[in-house]
């Protein structure tokens, strides 16, 4: 049994693959956080809480859901946009909910513009630049999402949870698999349930200092 | 994702009902054949809705990949051509894998070290192509006989790493072995390598699984990367800044992605334990002496170990089945009351057993050995004779002369 944990950085210069530190995606109904196996509910109910707690809760919704390449696309994205509403219905004064998609995984020099869009090569820089402490992927391919959130954990101190349609993300500290429509909106409801009973941490030495 | 519908029942072209892999391997009835190992890799691929086989001739693959070509010519393979050599060959793997389709090809010896360069290809842009390694030797002079020698340089490409000991394994394994690598979390190619001539050429009795049930096809939809997206890394492979350009991020970038294939390796593992039923094969571990071996040099040690317990010598067994994923815990278990371990096998630089030395503790108690390459066979007697000397017991000369 592994002793490590998948929790926010900054960790390392090169932060290893979760994967690679014995850590193991959940069976289906579980979902996993921090690195350690859970049912699925108690997740719903850490993700609403992470993303009330934050200060720019951020979803970033990839290829797979932003192009409408089929029936189920098309509902997923307007899951996430319902999920979207959800949040900014919920959150507290001084609390910033983005949408920020990730529209493809191209290369782009000299850099992306971080206001509208991330990119898994160096999605650092929209962290940074938005000073987002917790954000959730979805959509995403799964070998890009893990690229990412590796590098997310390697050099910030963000919160990554993965809404994965496959198998999840070991890489993310929360993660659910065989994400749904009804997987995104019962993600909503946890927040309309948990809405005002979370304290958001606002500005702190912490997140300005790794932002 | 993607709106697939099911396949499962339906039936092919050939009028093979699409199964559920995991019955059709383990409830189905079974069929009783003998074949060689090259005919049971035909007969696999008659079941594995496989849509492109490229084939180039090297010994000891050559048959099988004949072999294959008829089961194009019958129907039951998408796309089968021959490529330029095997770099040639690999690479169109690759292309085929790159636009959504179910891959095999065959290799062998210096056909595995003239394609080297696509195998990290192959599993940095997450393809899950299947190829069969009928290993030989590959250093001049000269060698067409069994050897191992190439499975060593396979080991760190991030391929799947298989070695199978008999045709049975092959054939079970060729079919499991597309479930394995295709898991989308996993995605990565599989190098199933047997011993050339001691399994492709010599005749067995399989059982197969029935000829009408097929795998279900690949579905390229739960791939992790894009399929064929010519703007997108892995398929824009080169003149792309994140690969060309010199900057910390690009090296970051490539960094986590090396990372990510190695994560893959180790998220087949739980499936290759529930696919091939563990890593490894144990029998009579709690015993002083422990052989542990991969491929044909099992087979040697089963029969050295008979011989040894008719001199009173108690034996026990490892057969490392996966090698990628690496069985470290297992081996350290099943390893752990051994004062003894012998690593029998059929190349010169004993490669697995430097493996197990870096995986267990009191690496002292590991004997790299007995070896034989070049196409030499292993006596069972001379795996007894090396562990006779090691315990101390007086062992008759096996190669003398005029004694």
């Amino acid at each position: 049994m592994t002793q490590y944990r998948v929790l926010p950085g900054p960790e390392h210069f090169l932060p290893p693959a979760a994967a690679s530190m014995g850590i193991y995606l959940p069976n289906p109904g579980e979902a996993h956080i921090n690195g350690v196996i859970v049912p699925e509910e108690k997740a719903y109910e850490e993700a609403a809480r992470q993303f009330l707690m934050a200060q720019v809760p951020t979803i970033f919704p990839g290829p797979l859901v932003l192009w409408a390449w089929n029936e189920k696309a098309a509902k997923k994205a307007a899951a996430v946009r319902k999920l979207y509403d959800i949040l900014k219905e919920c959150v507290q004064p001084g609390q910033k909910p983005m949408l920020i998609p990730m529209p493809d995984y191209r290369p782009k020099y000299p850099k992306i513009n971080p206001e509208v869009e991330i990119n898994p090569n160096h999605p650092n820089l929209t962290i940074w630049h938005n000073k987002i402490d917790c954000c959730m992927f979805i959509g995403v391919h799964c070998h890009q999402a893990n690229l990412s959130l590796k590098i997310i954990r390697g050099g910030t101190s963000c919160y990554t949870v993965a809404m994965c349609a496959q198998a999840g993300h070991e890489d993310a500290m929360l993660s659910f698999r065989d994400a749904s429509v009804e997987k995104i909106l019962k993600l909503g409801e946890w927040i309309r349930k948990l809405k005002g009973t979370v304290k958001p941490r606002l500005t702190t030495a912490k997140t300005s200092a790794s932002n | 994702m993607a709106e697939i519908k099911s396949h499962i029942g339906t039936q092919n072209k050939k009028g093979q009902t699409y199964t559920d892999a995991w019955k059709m391997m383990n409830e189905a009835p079974r069929n009783p054949s003998f074949y060689t190992g090259s005919e049971v890799i035909k007969e696999a691929l008659r079941r594995a809705s496989c849509d492109v086989m490229i084939a180039y001739p090297i010994t000891p693959q050559s048959e099988a990949a004949a072999l294959i070509g008829e089961l194009f010519a019958e129907g039951y393979i998408g796309d089968y051509f021959r490529g330029e050599s095997e770099f040639a060959v690999m690479s169109q793997c690759a292309g085929a894998a790159f636009g959504g389709a179910r891959v095999f090809t065959t290799t062998a010896g210096p056909g595995t070290m003239r394609a080297m360069e696509n195998f990290p290809m192959w599993a940095g842009a997450r393809l899950p192509i299947q190829m069969i390694v009928t290993c030989r030797g590959i250093n001049s002079p000269l060698s067409i006989q069994p050897d191992t020698i190439e499975i060593s340089y396979l080991l760190n490409t991030g391929m799947l790493v298989w070695h199978a000991e008999t045709a049975q394994d092959f054939f079970d394994w060729i079919l499991k072995g597309f479930m394995v690598s295709e898991e989308p979390e996993v995605h990565l190619p599989l190098a199933l390598c047997c011993d050339g001539f001691f399994v492709t050429h010599t005749k067995d009795v399989v059982n197969l699984t029935p000829a009408d049930m097929c795998l279900p096809p690949y579905d390229p939809y739960r791939s992790p990367v894009p399929c064929m997206d010519m703007e997108c890394p892995p398929v824009r492979m080169m003149r792309d800044p994140f690969i060309m350009k010199s900057n910390y991020i690009s090296y970051a970038t490539h960094a986590s992605w090396q990372q990510e294939i190695w994560a893959a390796v180790e998220r087949s593992r739980k499936h290759t334990i529930k696919w091939i039923n563990g890593l490894i094969e144990t029998e009579n571990t709690d015993a002083e002496v422990v052989i542990v071996a991969s491929g044909t040099a099992v087979s040697q040690g089963r029969e050295a170990i008979r011989l040894l317990e008719d001199e009173g010598v108690r034996c026990g067994l490892v057969k490392v089945k996966s090698l990628r994923p690496w069985p470290g815990e297992e081996i350290r278990e099943a390893t752990k009351n051994a004062r003894h371990i012998f690593v029998p096998e059929f190349n010169v630089t004993g490669w697995l057993a430097k493996e197990i030395k870096a995986t267990i503790p009191n690496s002292e108690r590991v004997h790299a050995g007995p070896h034989v390459c070049g196409g030499m066979t292993m006596p069972p007697e001379i795996i007894v004779s090396e562990i006779k000397t090691a315990l101390g017991l007086r062992s008759e000369s096996l190669a003398g002369r005029g004694s």
